[in-house]
């Protein structure tokens, strides 16, 4: 503990104050990342299964969401979730949860990676092996059968690269939310600039944390896929 | 009820400058960011240690950062470093010009000033920069090396063989990779609003906050970049079937 007071001591910035505002705003960019990943890939499963659907009544409402929420920038989203909220649910019994900015940036996170997910998953379903459903079809299973034994697995082993940089994207992504008066990571990284007025230790340091955010994120990735994918490793040439 | 939806309170001319904006935005970035790429994927691909290292940490860095803090970084301190800069040259330099070299010198360099606009083309450049040097670099990669060796068999110059052959077959390779980034890139230039300058995103949000009608903004905002994404889709399609003349589908 010494050494970390030392350099705590020798410089005028990056004192147990601020290094704990930055602590806050980690522990928000994560909850509010996590949770939104963890709601969008939940939504984007069915999503996905109907716009792979030949019923166009199924998959016409899911390829008009995709549509609109990947061809506008995320903090457009953010913007009218937040200010339509703010003027419309005022008065309703839903207002003390919309108050607070953290739930109409979460909203806006959910259906935004819902809409990514749902076209990376979309990809992947596609291109399962034609084999593989007729066999499961030769097996008499029903199609919610092999949708959960055969599809699903299958693609989401398929899907795991592009979804990889889908969380990265996510993380990054969700620096907007300091716009509407969260303090996320750069929400911190602001306030710390504004208060020092020193925006080379304040931007570059949270920098270097998003950057191992990225880096951690990469890894378990990689990791995972080794274990998903095992299967399809070449085999050992001797 | 038509009256009432297209009444934007004298806000619509001003919502479609900003568009214009957007789109002005949008093309000097991804200008500059054509240009990094080039120049980081011929650093990723040369020989030399120190450009292969300094292209390899600026590409790694880059994508690894998001972009706002990028911007934010590069609007509030590239004037902070820009004034140093131009202290150390304007007032220091000089002075020891003089102690050292019996030099007698006046330097006045004039003033940069590090506004919105070029903090944000600026940014959004650098960074797609370094996603333009990943796909130019696959792209050059894919082009077949006996091609090359032909061409210069025939008695091309280094010009003719980069113009005739290498550079047509590598936007083949490229481009489903340029014009993901341009998609990307274009949403991206929302975030110049952030730093302050009038795209259509911070005059929608300026108008909301007056009117107190958020939907009847952000509604053309959003079909805007919708009908932006759409017509680049389009082009891109166009380029594709160019680039693959000749290509035969297996």
């Amino acid at each position: 503990m010494e050494w970390l007071e030392q350099i705590l001591a020798s410089n005028a910035i990056f004192n147990l104050e601020t290094l704990s505002h930055y602590g806050a705003g980690l522990i928000l960019t994560v909850k509010l990342v996590s949770v939104a990943l963890l709601i969008g890939l939940i939504l984007s499963f069915p999503l996905a299964l109907m716009r792979c659907s030949d019923n166009p009544f199924l998959s016409k409402p899911v390829w008009v969401f995709t549509y609109i929420f990947r061809g506008t920038p995320l903090i457009v989203q953010l913007y009218i979730i937040y200010y339509g909220s703010s003027f419309t649910l005022q008065d309703t019994i839903v207002w003390p949860i919309f108050k607070e900015a953290f739930y109409p940036a979460l909203i806006a996170f959910v259906l935004n990676t819902a809409a990514y997910t749902t076209e990376i998953l979309r990809g992947a379903i596609m291109a399962t092996p034609r084999g593989e459903i007729e066999a499961a079809k030769a097996y008499g299973m029903s199609w919610w059968k092999r949708t959960i034994r055969i599809v699903i697995p299958s693609a989401f082993r398929r899907a795991l690269p592009a979804y990889s940089n889908e969380v990265i994207f996510m993380l990054h992504a969700s620096s907007v939310s300091f716009t509407v008066t969260l303090v996320d990571l750069t929400g911190a990284a602001y306030d710390i600039y504004s208060r020092y007025y020193a925006p080379f230790e304040a931007f570059i340091f949270v920098a270097c944390i998003y950057l191992t955010c990225t880096f951690s994120i990469i890894y378990g990735f990689k990791r995972l896929e080794n274990r998903l994918m095992a299967h399809l490793k070449p085999a050992p040439s001797n | 009820m038509i009256e009432y939806l297209f009444d934007f309170h004298g806000y619509g001319p001003s919502i479609m400058k900003g568009a214009l904006l957007t789109i002005e935005v949008g093309f000097l970035a991804l200008l500059l960011s054509l240009l990094l790429g080039l120049i980081g994927a011929s650093a990723k691909l040369s020989n030399s240690k120190t450009a292969k290292g300094i292209a390899t940490f600026y590409t790694t860095t880059i994508r690894g950062v998001p972009d706002l803090v990028l911007m934010l970084l590069i609007f509030y301190g590239g004037q902070v470093l820009i004034n140093s800069a131009l202290d150390w040259i304007n007032y220091d330099l000089p002075e020891i010009l003089l102690k050292n070299f019996d030099l007698e010198v006046a330097i006045e360099l004039p003033w940069i000033n590090i506004d919105q606009f070029v903090a944000g083309v600026g940014s959004i450049g650098f960074i797609f920069g370094a996603y333009m040097t990943e796909t130019f670099r696959g792209a050059f990669m894919a082009v077949d090396r006996g091609q090359i060796e032909a061409g210069y068999a025939y008695g091309m110059t280094k010009w003719k063989v980069f113009s005739r052959i290498m550079f047509p077959q590598m936007m083949r390779h490229a481009l489903p990779g340029l014009g993901n980034n341009w998609l990307v890139l274009l949403k991206t230039t929302a975030l110049v609003s952030i730093i302050g300058l009038a795209d259509m995103v911070r005059l929608a949000s300026e108008a909301s906050k007056a009117v107190h009608q958020p939907f009847k903004f952000f509604i053309p905002v959003v079909i805007v970049y919708l009908l932006l994404t759409s017509i680049s889709e389009w082009v891109i399609k166009l380029l594709e079937r160019r680039y693959s003349a000749g290509v035969v589908k297996g």
